[in-house]
């Protein structure tokens, strides 16, 4: 089985496509690309699920509500749990992105890996405004880093770009 | 020796990390560094429990993830001996993370090719949260090392104190090389370069100097620890041995 954008589409794709991250209800799991695909095995529905940090706690819970969902639109189920290849911030959607900045969440800037030291441009979800700086690598959950507007003076989250 | 064994090396690495690193937990100077420490724990203990039940898998004899880290004693553990050192003040501990962070980063870049679907898996994902230890430690041993005068001369202590432990990080154990013979990991000698890159750009900036080291300290993969392992495993392995297969 491979995480091929095959098994995206159908009624348990859609059943357990609608699954809200638990740490950011605003957007689903397929929307964050950690729903990779559904696909039928008899009469089992399988979903590859790429956990997105290493020690990301709420994987188990993720996995246990896609596996419910499932279970609630009438399919035997099972997670199939797939590290390679690795999760990356590039697999938000784009529709994903919009909604984690109407939540206030900056999605992550695409291109380009920042070098050792070097600093991205991230723009505030509220405002917009770029003169915005990191208070933070790390922030609230592992995905996130703290930042603050300079602008609007209003803190955010910046989901962390890996 | 077998290549189980050397799975359950490097995951003892990233425990016995990830717990030191998470004693700062409701200890740190502010809060950012109180929600930044958890955060790199987590990402080292998730790394430590993938390695953990591959390395049961393929042992084949029915041992979990817990009952590999909390039911052996602190002679069957084989970190090597930086992981365990205490974490003193935070010179000591950003330093000590920029030196693991600065190895494994080189390391699972190079463990990308491995012969091993789950050890490619994890290499993915824990090459690019290094290269984040790296740039966050990296950042605070530049902040110390070319900040006050005491903060300066913590982080020369830290330096002094620490690296006598660096030279073990490269060292393949008699399992290792089955590792590395078998394709799993990488060879532990090969990542010296990289490291030297990391290490010297930062300590130039930091206005340190990598003292020489005459004698590395070495043991740990041969289960001879420091007197601190037995406190963090005693605190670590208690409720799980009070109460074996406690679940959340």
């Amino acid at each position: 089985m491979s995480g091929s954008p095959q098994g995206q589409s159908g009624p348990a794709w859609e059943a357990a496509a609608a699954v809200p991250d638990p740490e950011v209800p605003c957007v689903s799991v397929a929307e964050l690309g950690i729903l990779r695909w559904v696909q039928m095995e008899g009469e089992t529905a399988v979903a590859g699920v790429t956990p997105t940090y290493s020690g990301c706690p709420a994987t188990l819970a993720i996995e246990l509500a896609i596996e419910t969902a499932l279970r609630d639109a009438g399919f035997d189920a099972r997670i199939e749990r797939l590290l390679a290849p690795a999760w990356t911030t590039d697999w938000i959607t784009p529709e994903g992105r919009e909604k984690l900045r109407a939540y206030g969440i900056a999605p992550p800037v695409n291109g380009g890996k920042a070098s050792l030291f070097g600093a991205v441009d991230v723009a505030c979800p509220r405002c917009g405004s770029d003169h915005t700086e990191r208070l933070s690598e790390f922030g609230s959950t592992a995905c996130k880093a703290q930042y603050r507007c300079k602008a609007c003076l209003e803190p955010f989250d910046y989901f962390k770009c890996i | 020796m077998a290549v189980w064994e050397a799975l359950v090396e490097l995951a003892d690495d990233h425990l016995v990390l990830g717990h030191r690193v998470s004693e700062w937990c409701g200890h740190a100077p502010m809060l950012e560094e109180d929600l930044a420490m958890p955060n790199m724990a987590l990402d080292v203990i998730g790394t430590a429990r993938t390695l953990y039940t591959r390395a049961g898998e393929l042992e084949g004899k029915g041992r979990d993830e817990d009952a590999i880290a909390y039911l052996r004693n602190e002679r069957e553990y084989r970190n090597c001996l930086l992981v365990e050192r205490p974490n003193e003040d935070f010179a000591h501990t950003m330093l000590r993370q920029l030196y693991f962070a600065a190895f494994m980063k080189a390391f699972w870049d190079a463990a990308l090719s491995s012969a091993d679907d789950v050890v490619r898996g994890v290499a993915g994902k824990a090459g690019k949260e290094m290269a984040y230890h790296i740039r966050h430690a990296g950042e605070w041993v530049i902040r110390l090392g070319d900040g006050t005068e005491q903060s300066a001369r913590r982080m020369r202590d830290a330096v002094e104190a620490l690296s006598i432990y660096v030279d073990e990080l490269f060292d393949s154990s008699d399992a290792a090389q089955a590792a590395e013979a078998a394709g799993v990991l990488p060879k532990r000698s090969e990542m010296r370069a990289a490291f030297d890159k990391v290490i010297g750009d930062v300590f130039s900036e930091a206005l340190l100097e990598l003292p020489a080291v005459p004698y590395g300290q070495r043991g740990g993969r041969s289960g001879q620890h420091g007197e601190g392992l037995g406190h963090m495993l005693a605190e670590m392995q208690s409720l799980h041995r009070a109460h074996p297969g406690a679940a959340w």
